[in-house]
């Protein structure tokens, strides 16, 4: 772990549903460091989307605490504090009522913007995840892409200016172009705002290409977490499994595609 | 032929103003207040299940009710109320026309609006709600910025069903003394007058079909997210009330109210005394259709002004007496009756419609019937038919009391067609009136009743209690007084039977003055 402070903190956090029948999320603690970003990755079960709705109160945990740059988040108002949290949803959930524009902007208006300032900064975030602003901004969610409403996603999760984004498998319904460079650009932002971000994902390919580091999770427990080098290491029969695929990809590429040079 | 020469059309359409502004007034009044509950408790509801089946269970049940039943209900309910709200806090209010027609209407409007709002919020994909939380709406914003303008389709499919329930129920707030375009169709059926039933539901169905398309407008509107539409749709049905509403405006208020029951024989006696208000200077207008239950309550709450009923009726149903006093006696306890209640009997017409057994001339002669008690040897082979309400009133259980009927069948039917019904053979005996013109007309004869079973029912003119010292009224009525005998009423009542352009109310009215004014 980096020496940088943590932006946020999981300790001991245990979370059941069903009356306790299910645990979703057992006993994980995890630090992210401010400006880091780290990627969740786990399959259908795991608990990581649990664990990213427990960050900003969607749900309450049974136990242990979370604290976001040292403050509990129990002592916090939940909606205060989604407010100050972006959050990217799977297909990015926009609402098909509300314009491009007045979907970007939803938060800053819940915050009392002026409605200048709102605009302003719907452009700005246009420019930001590089869609037209004359283009799509009067637009409705049903008239664009799947890759161009994922922007507008990231756009509405930017608008109030949050220094933590959370994304649950924000490009997963793309295909695999779009997902590249959406996940490519989203890393540029990523740097360029000095975000913290946590993504959950299915994907270890798209972990480990966009991450600083990446968690494993599995039946709601922490099997593992690193940067990418160091979960190369991991004795862990499942982290292994999960490497083994893009390991042999990587490999099979690299006989596939020669490069000119080395012909 | 010109089928719009028919002077009928004319008279219908001089109502329109009137009818229709009173149809649409009682119809928003009832879907605003239907909405304004409706909404919040389908809000309120749509999470708690428990909630959700009562009041869903609740407004259907509501909706299996007959709307005259329901409509009629409001009137003794709210009646009773009235009484308790002059005890208890000294105020009153009228339980009569607008307010029990509203709120039976708005009941009625309920179950679309609530299934339809629960549909409507409980489809909003759950993705967006939780979006919404994350994006930082406090749970009342999710509802308003994204749970409701999302059902708002589906409610508004809801709102326009209630819209044209509540239009097409309407029409039957009349007989509570709501004026309606329901005024034509149960006038037009009463008096066999067609052009009247047919004017009537054409034009509730054209109301409602302008409404429903409105509203309509209004929803692509609002699902196209186009401003032009849905304001275009607004803005129709502001017009539409405006525009139904100002004829009604411009009307002087009646200062005398004259009320009649719902057949031909009272449409006649209220259009002629109308008429004679009017020629004495005063101004009058009519409230048809009025259920016979409803019309004595409005007249000694003072909602109506003056009406004509019968002695035996108030007598045996009113009152509930069940002994029966010859006429003189009983019309001096009536009168000391009625004096309680600050009702004025003003005096009689001078005929009676007393319910008699009534059957085919030919029959009676060939069973040698001629009264009742001839009749009992054969009733068991006889079916008899009654009005709505006849077997289930005290005159009936007299009369099987004293002869000891028993009929082989007993039928309810419309009185209308009851005539012709014995008319035909296929019943054998029917309580007719004894005014009805009908009984000349199909040949058939009234049976005697030596053991005097039915009460004396004579015509009397009743006024309410703050017109009891009202000179000018007295005045105009006086020359009615005594002067309408039983020929001249039958004939009056057959011609109001005509189902011509002579078959007018006002027409009848007119012909049975000229025959007794120039006595």
């Amino acid at each position: 772990m980096s020496d940088a402070p943590l932006m946020i903190a999981y300790a001991d956090l245990d979370k059941s549903f069903d009356g306790g029948r299910v645990k979703a999320v057992d006993a994980v603690s995890l630090g992210v460091a401010a400006g880091e970003f780290l990627a969740i990755v786990g399959g259908s079960g795991s608990g990581k989307t649990t664990l990213l709705r427990l960050t900003n109160r969607l749900i309450d945990a049974d136990r242990g605490q979370i604290r976001i740059a040292g403050e509990d988040i129990r002592t916090a108002d939940p909606i205060a504090l989604r407010r100050r949290i972006g959050y990217v949803f799977q297909s990015a959930a926009l609402f098909p009522h509300l314009s491009v524009a007045a979907n970007i902007g939803i938060t800053p208006k819940l915050l009392g913007w002026p409605a200048r300032a709102i605009a302003a900064r719907v452009d700005e975030l246009l420019d930001l995840v590089r869609l037209d602003r004359a283009a799509h901004r009067d637009r409705f969610p049903q008239e664009l892409s799947g890759g161009q409403r994922q922007r507008v996603g990231v756009a509405r999760a930017l608008a109030a200016r949050p220094q933590i984004v959370l994304m649950d498998e924000p490009f997963g319904a793309l295909d695999p172009l779009t997902r590249d460079a959406l996940g490519e650009d989203f890393r540029a932002l990523h740097e360029r705002l000095g975000l913290t971000t946590i993504m959950i994902t299915h994907d270890i390919t798209e972990a480990l290409l966009l991450a600083d580091r990446v968690a494993v999770m599995r039946g709601g427990q922490l099997l593992a977490q690193g940067t990418p080098a160091e979960l190369s290491h991991s004795d862990d029969a499942y982290v292994g499994e999960l490497l083994r695929t893009p390991r042999r990809q990587a490999a099979r590429l690299a006989e596939l595609l020669p490069r000119d040079d080395r012909a | 032929m010109n089928p719009f020469s028919d002077p009928r059309w004319g008279e219908a359409l001089a109502h329109l103003p009137d009818y229709l502004g009173n149809h649409v007034r009682v119809s928003i009044a009832a879907l605003a207040l239907g909405l304004a509950v409706s909404l919040p408790l389908a809000i309120i509801a749509r999470n708690r299940p428990a909630l959700r089946a009562t009041l869903l269970g609740f407004a259907s049940i509501v909706q299996t009710v007959p709307g005259l039943a329901l409509l009629a209900l409001f009137y003794p309910l709210l009646l009773a109320l009235a009484a308790l709200s002059l005890q208890w806090f000294g105020v009153g209010f009228s339980a009569f026309g607008f307010l029990p027609a509203v709120l039976a209407l708005a009941l009625y409007s309920m179950l679309p609006v609530l299934r339809n709002t629960i549909t409507g919020l409980n489809g909003v994909d759950p993705a967006l709600i939780e979006a919404a939380q994350g994006v930082g709406m406090t749970p009342r914003q999710t509802l308003t910025m994204v749970e409701l303008p999302l059902a708002l389709p589906v409610m508004m499919a809801g709102i326009r069903t209630a819209a044209v329930w509540v239009i097409g129920t309407a029409t039957l707030s009349t007989p509570i003394g709501q004026s309606s375009l329901g005024n034509y169709i149960f006038a037009g059926l009463q008096t066999q007058n067609w052009v009247l039933v047919l004017f009537g539901c054409a034009a509730a169905a054209v109301l409602a079909l302008a409404v429903d398309q409105l509203l309509a407008l209004v929803e692509t509107g609002l699902r196209l997210r186009s401003r032009a539409r849905a304001a275009l749709g607004g803005i129709g049905i502001v017009a539409l009330v405006a525009a139904t509403l100002a004829p009604s405006w411009g009307q002087t208020k009646s200062s005398y109210m004259v009320g009649a029951k719902t057949f031909a024989e009272q449409y006649v006696l209220s259009a002629l005394i109308a008429q004679r208000l009017r020629a004495a200077g005063l101004s009058a207008t009519t409230r048809e259709g009025l259920g016979s239950n409803v019309i004595y309550d409005a007249v000694a709450s003072g909602d109506i002004d003056v009406y004509v009923d019968y002695s035996g009726t108030l007598w045996a149903n009113q009152f509930h007496h069940s002994d029966i006093k010859p006429r003189a006696e009983l019309l001096a306890d009536l009168k000391l009756e009625l004096a309680k209640a600050k009702v004025t009997l003003l005096g009689e017409l001078g005929f009676e419609n007393a319910y008699a057994l009534v059957m085919p001339r030919a029959r009676a002669e060939a069973l040698k019937i001629r009264s009742i008690a001839d009749l009992a040897a054969h009733a068991a082979t006889l079916s008899i038919a009654g009005d709505y309400e006849f077997f289930s009133r005290p005159e009936w259980a007299g009369l099987q009391r004293a002869y000891g009927l028993a009929f082989h069948a007993q039928r309810t039917m419309q009185p209308d067609f009851m005539y012709a019904a014995a008319g035909s053979g296929e019943v054998d005996v029917i309580a007719g009136y004894t005014s009805d013109g009908l009984i000349a007309k199909y040949d058939l004869v009234v049976l005697d009743d030596p053991r005097h079973a039915i009460p004396p029912y004579d015509a009397i003119v009743l006024l309410a209690p703050q017109r009891a010292g009202d000179a000018a009224l007295r005045a105009a009525l006086q020359p009615l007084l005594g002067r309408i005998d039983i020929a001249t009423m039958r004939q009056a009542n057959l011609r109001a039977a005509g189902g011509d352009g002579a078959s007018s109310q006002d027409a009848v009215a007119r012909w049975l003055w000229d025959r007794i004014g120039q006595r």
